[in-house]
Parts: C-alpha cells; structure tokens; sequence
C-alpha cells in the first residue's frame, strides 16, 4: 500500500514536471491583468488565474518542476558532500572524524529550517543560492549515518580479509565499504527529499529564497495570503500540490526503509 | 556518574563556543558584512559611518575576539532598527514562544503518545489504520499551509477564532495546533515503534507466559521500557519545536522569537539575527543536554557506554 502510493504520487509529481511545457494551457509568466482572479473551471482555467491573470494550473505544472529540481540537486550535493565526510571521519578516525564530526555537532545545535533561513538571507535569494543554503544546513545526517555504517562494516571480514590481501585503502574504501553502505545513503536521501522541498517552500513562503513571478509552490502561498477572503485557491492547489508531492516522498522513503535498512532511525 | 556528567558538560560548553563562532562566521559569509546590517537604501556616507562604529576595519581576529568577548556578557550589540539591546529584544519576545511551544508539547503528550501507545497494542486495528493514515499525512503536510488552511477554515469561512495575534485563549488555538502538528505526528509514529519493539522482547514473551494479566504485561513490563527511547526521541524533538517556530509565528502573527528572527533577516537588523539566532542555539543545546542526562539517568547503560 505504502509502496503504491508512495510510487503513484512520486512517479506522477515526476511525470508532471517533466511534461509542464506541453500540458499548461499557457505560460506561467503571462499575465493578463482584465482576466485576473477568476475562480478554477473558468473558460480557459481549468484552476482559475491569480491577481494578474496567470494561469494557476502553469504555475502549479512549473512550480513541481522548480520543486523537484531544487529537491534532486540539494540530495545530489548533500548525499556526495556528507557521504564523503562521513566515509573519511569512518575510516581514517582519529582527528579528521573529531573535527568533521564537531562541525557535525556545531550544526545540529541549529534547528534545520532556522539554520537554511539565515545562511539563505546572508548569502543572497534565488535559485542558486536555495540550493547552497539547504546543502550548508543539511549534509551532516549523511555524515553522521555514513559515519556509523563505515564503523560498523568496517569490522566485518570481508573487509579484513581485503585489507590482509594487500587492498589499498582507496580500493578498500571505494569498493569494498562504500557498496555496503549505499543502501542507507539512498534511504536518508529519500527521506531527506521531502524535507528539502518542503524547508525550500517554507523559506520562499517567509520572503527569502526564490522570488517572484519564479512559480515556487512557497512564494505562491506567501503572495495568497493577501486574497484569502476572496480567492481560496490561490493557496489551496499549491499547497495541495506540495503536501502530496512530500507525501509521495515520504511513502516512498519509509518503504525503502523498511526494505533497505529497517534499523535506520533519521 | 559524575565524570559523566563533567564530559557532557565540557563538551556542551565546546559546542556553545563553536555554535558562536559559527553565527560570527556566517555573518562575514558574504562580502562586505556592512551591507547585511544596513538597510538598502542607505547613503554611502551612513555606511563608512556605520562600518567604523560596528568595528568592521580592525582585522578579522580583533573583530572575532571582540564578537566572543561580548556574547558571552550577552552583548550582541544594539538594534538597528529598534535601538534596543537586541538581547533584550530576545528576551522580551521568549515568553510568548514559550508559551506556544509549551501548549504543542502538553498536545503532543496528551494525544500524540496514548495514540502511539494505543495504536501498537492494538496493532492492525482499525484505529491503527486511522492512525498511521493521520500521522504519515501530519509529516506531509507543511505547517505554513495547514495553517493558511485553518485560518481560511475557522477564521475566514466560520468566524470562530481569530486570525493572527496575540490575546485571550481562542487566540492560541490554532497556533499551537499548526506548531504541534508536525511534531505530534512524527512523536506518535516514534511512540508506536518503540513500543512494538518492547512488545517483541523476551521479557514480555515471558510475562505473558507465566499469565500475566496482559493490562499488567502492558503496563508493567511493555511501557516502562519503551519510555526510555520516547523520552530520548521525544526530546531531542522538541528542540525543532524552536525551528517551526519561525514559521507558525510568522504565519499568526504571533509576537514570539521566531517572528522576531524573521523580521529582523527580513530588516537587515544584524544584531538581533545573531542575538536571536546564537540565543536559540544555546537553547537547543542545553535542551539536547538535558535530555542526555536524563537518558543516562534512566538507563545507566548509557553511561558505562560513554
């Protein structure tokens, strides 16, 4: 059921960014100030027009792209970043894993959303500079799995074995530890993707991150909220859109790991 | 024992120290620190005015012992905006989020931890069902949204409760709904697994073969294990209570830290970002702390372990 679901929604978000370009009525930039607010099932709008007169249903279609695209590339970079951190401060121990794992520590004393929130204000708005916040605030969970499956399989045989055959500690590394560590770095970062998309929003909701007329599911709720009394669904299809994609996400993540790594607490 | 504690301690203040430095690193991320604390459309001679006054042409080290010299009296310098000791601003603006975030919690453990325990003992029933339908859709759907939803529902649609703000009891409602939900959801998915976990030890296989009344197999030998990982759990939790914060209190306009933090990136007001921020950090800390002893206070395993 989990599995179903969680692959129905994810697989039809997907599908959905993808083909954004051939299944919006229009452009989601385009405005057309005499037709605006008009209420979903109008002529033309199958989700109604925003104050200006933009297609809803094109801003919803491009915004799941903006959506997954900054999702995928914060997982990307975070996954390869806090992986390798955390494969170092596993296998070489000693004051590389005290100093990666401090700064582990140092950003964890920082709620997630507040930390991204700061460094997203310092560092600047827009698409580029989401995608570094996110990353800046959220590779240590990699790290720190990483970190505690290296430990462990590490000690397995097969891993001493290799070693008392003259492995080198690369060859080791790369393709006697990491292979059986990947399950838990595809687990974490299919839980971690909801967590991006979902932070990405709430960020762009509270003014920083992607700006306008960007379609961004955050930055649309933030601008509905002057029109909550005469245009519900302004907020109502974006939001809906963004819970069913973090649902998707998270149906598909907690069924990997029930399947991958049932022992992985995140 | 008490070299346990002493360890922990020493490597809380280790971290306050560095979480210090990381807010005093984050704010010279960018270029010319100057241009984050004043506001856009300030003349150039306000600038150099300000850039000599906040100490900004001593090198980067005076600057950094100047910062930690300071924070730790509890200077972060003043308002920019406001003119205040942005401290005090902080200080001012905490009651009302411990006020909110208490209220989430009192929720959480009211509803969130029965309906965990409940739906495992009864597992595969129908409440369970409903349940995990409830708790996997209180982690997808966002806060902000949830709470642009009730406001559209209660405030807008039924005139019940009011939209935002400060004042009597109806005004707390759906605030502290929106802040606990994400939480409440996840403590109760937390809850239910432990205890399915305890259901499956030897013990408990034990107690119901010597017949045991299953409400004193439940009570007795289930439960009282399986807190030890729902106090952890539930703790170290609670600390994203601070975080979410920032968000449901800008969305009610509920005058608490986390709006002030918003406000004060949103206003360039700098002083008050690292007040606010280095404040919750500490906080944070010191919670994660607290639960960690109490942790090895419950299971002395812990301790012997560290």
């Amino acid at each position: 059921m989990k599995k179903y679901l969680g692959l129905l929604l994810t697989l039809g978000v997907i599908a959905v960014a993808v083909a954004a370009p051939w299944l919006a009525p229009s452009d989601p930039l385009t405005t057309n100030f005499a037709r605006g607010l008009q209420p979903p099932g109008s002529p033309g709008h199958l989700l109604g027009t925003d104050q200006l007169g933009r297609d809803l249903l094109a801003r919803v279609l491009y915004g799941a792209r903006l959506a997954l695209f900054i999702g995928a590339c914060t997982v990307v970079v975070t996954a390869v970043v806090g992986g390798l951190l955390g494969l170092v401060a596993g296998f070489v121990e000693r004051w590389p894993s005290t100093v990666i794992m401090r700064l582990a520590d140092v950003q964890l004393s920082f709620p997630f959303i507040l930390l991204a929130l700061t460094i997203n204000a310092i560092v600047g708005l827009g698409l580029r500079n989401i995608i570094l916040s996110l990353s800046a605030a959220g590779w240590v969970v990699y790290a720190r799995v990483v970190r505690g499956e290296v430990l462990s399989v590490k000690q397995r045989d097969y891993v001493h074995a290799a070693a008392a055959l003259g492995v080198g500690r690369m060859r080791l590394l790369f393709r006697h530890v990491l292979p059986n560590v990947a399950p838990s770095i595809i687990v974490v970062a299919s839980l971690q993707f909801s967590q991006f998309v979902v932070a990405e929003a709430a960020i762009s909701f509270l003014g920083f991150g992607v700006q306008p007329p960007t379609p961004a599911w955050g930055s649309m709720l933030s601008e509905s909220r002057d029109f909550l009394y005469v245009a519900w669904w302004l907020g109502a299809f974006p939001g809906a859109a963004l819970a069913l994609t973090a649902l998707g996400v998270n149906l598909l993540g907690d069924w990997l790991r029930d399947t991958l790594d049932p022992k992985l607490r995140v | 024992m008490r070299r346990w504690i002493a360890a922990r301690l020493a490597q809380t203040l280790l971290v306050v120290f560095l979480s210090l430095t990381a807010v005093f690193a984050m704010v010279r991320l960018s270029g010319d620190p100057v241009l984050l604390f004043m506001p856009m459309d300030i003349q150039a001679k306000d600038v150099e005015e300000y850039r000599r006054r906040l100490g900004f042409n001593d090198p980067l080290v005076i600057q950094y012992a100047r910062f930690m010299k300071n924070a730790v009296r509890g200077d972060f310098g003043e308002s920019l905006r406001y003119r205040r000791d942005a401290l005090g601003l902080v200080l001012e603006r905490l009651p009302a989020t411990l006020l909110l975030a208490g209220i989430a919690m009192l929720l959480t453990l009211t509803v969130a931890v029965p309906l965990g325990i409940f739906t495992a003992v009864r597992r595969d029933g129908a409440l369970d069902h409903a349940g995990t339908v409830v708790t996997v859709l209180g982690q997808a759907v966002p806060g902000f949204w949830l709470g642009l939803v009730l406001i559209y529902v209660f405030a807008v649609h039924l005139r019940w409760l009011p939209t935002g703000g400060i004042g009597g009891l109806a005004h707390l409602v759906l605030p502290s709904i929106v802040l606990a939900a994400f939480y409440a959801a996840r403590v109760a998915r937390l809850t239910r697994s432990a205890v399915l976990e305890t259901l499956g030890e030897d013990y408990v296989l034990t107690a119901r073969a010597k017949g045991l009344a299953e409400r004193r197999v439940i009570g007795k030998h289930a439960l009282r294990n399986s807190a030890i990982p729902i106090v952890t759990l539930a703790g170290l939790e609670a600390g994203q209570l601070l975080g979410g914060a920032v968000v449901t209190e800008t969305i009610f306009a509920w005058p608490g830290l986390g709006r002030l933090t918003v406000q004060a990136l949103l206003n360039r007001d700098f002083p008050v970002v690292m007040a606010a921020v280095s404040f919750t950090s500490i906080a944070y800390t010191l919670m994660n702390l607290g639960v960690d002893l109490l942790y090895g206070w419950l299971d002395p395993r812990v301790r012997q372990r560290a």
